[in-house]
């Protein structure tokens, strides 16, 4: 990511083949590496979703839907208010900038916590990392994702903190843009999560 | 297993920065009229390869990641303590990382050979786009065919058919490619140098394994051969034939553009013939061992089955391969001292690395080239007569290259003509933080790794924020 915030830093300063900004096309092919770390966990997952321990529950019997649609809800209002803060900096409006970029990581912060919140819930019921492979297939996706969310958050921060000190220019609105393009993609892949993994039934 | 896991984890983050950046590179800064069909068959092999890395990776690091939780956090995905795990999701998810990384090791020696063969020939790469589009059919086909390599588990008829038959099939581009550089030499008027000789080898030796490769396709076959010495036979003939035979040409080829000085050419041929011998009375003979029922990754076996006489014979090929490579090393450590200089453009080759000095300058080229047509650099230098005959291109004539310099002046003088590269030492100090995050997990200095990871954060953060402290 730094890579791409650096290049994306300094103006296009030469002709580029395809005419896009280098770092446009690095997180693009850096999003595409990402899609297949998911997938992999993904299938994990798939196959390990039936494979319990005695004892202990499978996923469907402790998943809390209502309460992770909502969770789901807030994750998805957040890739609205990061296009809302994309196109306050491409008006020039810094102020709004900030503003929605904090709301973007306010949501993204809810959406970590209500994570928090159901693990523990989670733990609680017997159902954990180590209880069975369905276990630990199911938290270790999840937890990858919640880390990627983490991640984004801590992006958009450096942004509002960029932004505070003036360094967030209006030349530089790509700097939005590809951490945008990042948050989206994290959104993506746990709307596949969300439907694959919570509300396709098991069996 | 743990400092196994972590350490190829990192190691394949380093590889996906990488294909990013090599992969952005190639596509979006090439030289003005460098179309992608205009590109030298290396850059495109090696474009190929990181689209396999930036996806073929993650699958990888995933089951890495898997494993190391199974260690260290007492998770179940191989472990069967709680619940019933299923180990063969370790050889799918290797397996679909391992088949692409073949091609990733091999398409890279096949740009090289595709580039020695036509200077050494000289004649332009026979059918080119076929070339380019077989490597792009092996690096999407290289998706398909993973579970080859696990024939002999028990993944059923249905499974184990429509690998059998994709596997076979991989085998029509490479095919195409084989008989595209034979095509290549035909009629050639062919050089016997050094990089020449390795390039002939790699087809020969690549050619063997490709076709014992096939034989494995055949499932019934295959069970037979599965993890006996004709499998260490198979892969040594395509990644020692084919890959390193490859590598050295490539070596050969480019070490006068790297250093400026020209690896003796008679040592080198010493090389290369001790090498192939050495390498074919290796690895011949455990084809022969391997349908003797002999089982690889093993350093023993009983007397009296039969294997005694082929082993030695290995044994001796495998030293005179070290020999080979002694008789290489010589040769580096005499060309440092007294080796010839090279000049810009030793071969007579047809591509533009050859119109800078060698080694090149840090900016690689003073203007920019602009480019007109495949082997710019041999168009420039020549042109055909009524009868096709190659004529060289007088010097100082208005040819395709006086249009470039102008071209590549006028763009210079507008103040973007040279990209020099920035340099910075950040990313060597986000790099450092690595080795203490691994150590640290290895070794269960949660507070080693934390200072790894602050390391690694506060490196990427003043790499960037660099260029905002420099304006």
């Amino acid at each position: 990511m730094a890579t791409v915030e650096h290049a994306s830093a300094k103006p296009a300063a030469h002709q580029t083949s395809t005419g896009l900004d280098n770092a446009k096309i690095a997180m693009w092919a850096f999003l595409g590496s990402e899609c297949l770390l998911f997938g992999a966990m993904i299938s994990t997952y798939l196959l390990y979703r039936n494979h319990g321990a005695t004892g202990t529950p499978l996923p469907h019997e402790v998943y809390d839907i209502p309460f992770t649609s909502v969770s789901s809800f807030v994750l998805l209002m957040s890739s609205l208010t990061m296009v809302l803060a994309l196109a306050s900096i491409q008006r020039g409006d810094h102020h709004g900038t900030r503003v929605w970029l904090i709301a973007t990581a306010l949501l993204g912060m809810t959406f970590v916590s209500g994570q928090v919140y159901e693990f523990t819930i989670f733990v609680r019921e017997g159902f954990t990392v180590r209880s069975s492979p369905a276990g630990s297939a199911f938290f270790v996706l999840t937890s990858f994702h919640g880390a990627h969310v983490t991640v984004g958050i801590l992006m958009l921060l450096s942004l509002v903190s960029m932004s505070l000190r003036g360094r967030l220019p209006t030349e530089r609105a790509t700097a939005v843009e590809y951490v945008g393009l990042y948050w989206h993609f994290v959104d993506v892949v746990w709307i596949v999560i969300f439907t694959i993994v919570y509300l396709v039934p098991a069996k | 297993m743990t400092f196994y896991a972590l350490g190829l984890i990192i190691l394949g983050l380093s590889s996906t920065v990488a294909a990013v950046n090599f992969l952005t590179t190639i596509i979006n800064l090439r030289a003005p009229g460098m179309s992608l069909m205009r590109m030298p068959v290396f850059v495109w092999m090696t474009l190929v390869v990181q689209f396999l890395l930036i996806f073929a990776l993650p699958v990888i690091t995933v089951a890495l990641f898997q494993l190391f939780f199974d260690r260290t956090l007492g998770t179940n995905f191989f472990s069967s303590a709680n619940g019933t795990s299923d180990p063969v999701l370790w050889q799918h998810l290797f397996w679909l990382f391992g088949h692409p990384e073949v091609y990733i090791l091999i398409l890279p020696a096949m740009g090289i050979v595709s580039e020695v063969l036509p200077v050494f020939a000289r004649k332009p790469l026979f059918g080119y786009p076929v070339v380019v589009f077989s490597g792009i059919a092996i690096g999407f086909m290289g998706w398909g065919v993973w579970a080859h390599h696990m024939f002999a588990v028990g993944l059923g008829p249905v499974a184990n058919t429509a690998f059998a038959l994709s596997t076979m099939f991989i085998a029509v581009p490479t095919g195409v490619k084989i008989f595209n550089w034979m095509a290549t030499l035909w009629g050639g008027s062919i050089r016997l140098k050094a990089p020449m000789l390795f390039s002939l080898g790699f087809i020969a030796m690549f050619t063997i394994g490709g076709l014992s490769g096939v034989t494995h396709a055949i499932v019934p076959s295959d069970y037979q051969q599965t993890d006996t010495y004709y499998i260490v036979a198979h892969f040594h003939y395509v990644l020692f034939g084919g890959a390193v035979f490859g590598l050295f040409s490539g070596i050969y080829y480019w070490w006068p553009k790297i250093t400026g000085k020209l690896l003796n050419d008679t040592i080198g041929k010493l090389h290369f013939w001790l090498m192939i011998i050495g390498f074919n009375l290796t690895f011949a003979p455990m084809h022969i061992l391997g349908l003797q029922g002999m089982v690889r990754r093993t350093y023993r076996y009983p007397k009296g089955y039969g294997f005694d006489f082929w082993n030695m014979i290995s044994t001796i090929g495998g030293f005179t391969i070290a020999l080979s490579l002694l008789v290489f090393f010589y040769n580096v450590y005499k060309t440092r001292k007294e080796g010839q200089v090279a000049g810009n453009d030793p071969w007579d080759a047809r591509t533009l690395e050859w119109t800078t000095t060698s080694p090149p300058p840090e900016y690689n080229f003073e203007e920019i080239p602009v480019v007109h047509a495949l082997d710019d650099f041999w168009h420039r230098k020549y042109v055909e007569d009524k009868e096709g005959r190659l004529v060289p291109v007088p010097s100082g004539a208005q040819d395709p290259g006086g249009d470039q310099a102008a071209h590549a002046t006028e763009a210079h003088s507008e103040g973007h003509g040279i990209h020099m590269p920035s340099q910075s030492y950040m990313p060597l100090l986000a790099a450092l933080g690595m080795p203490l995050i691994g150590w640290g997990l290895t070794f269960h200095q949660w507070w080693l790794a934390i200072v790894g990871g602050l390391v690694v954060l506060s490196g990427l953060y003043a790499w960037a924020l660099e260029p905002a402290t420099e304006e």
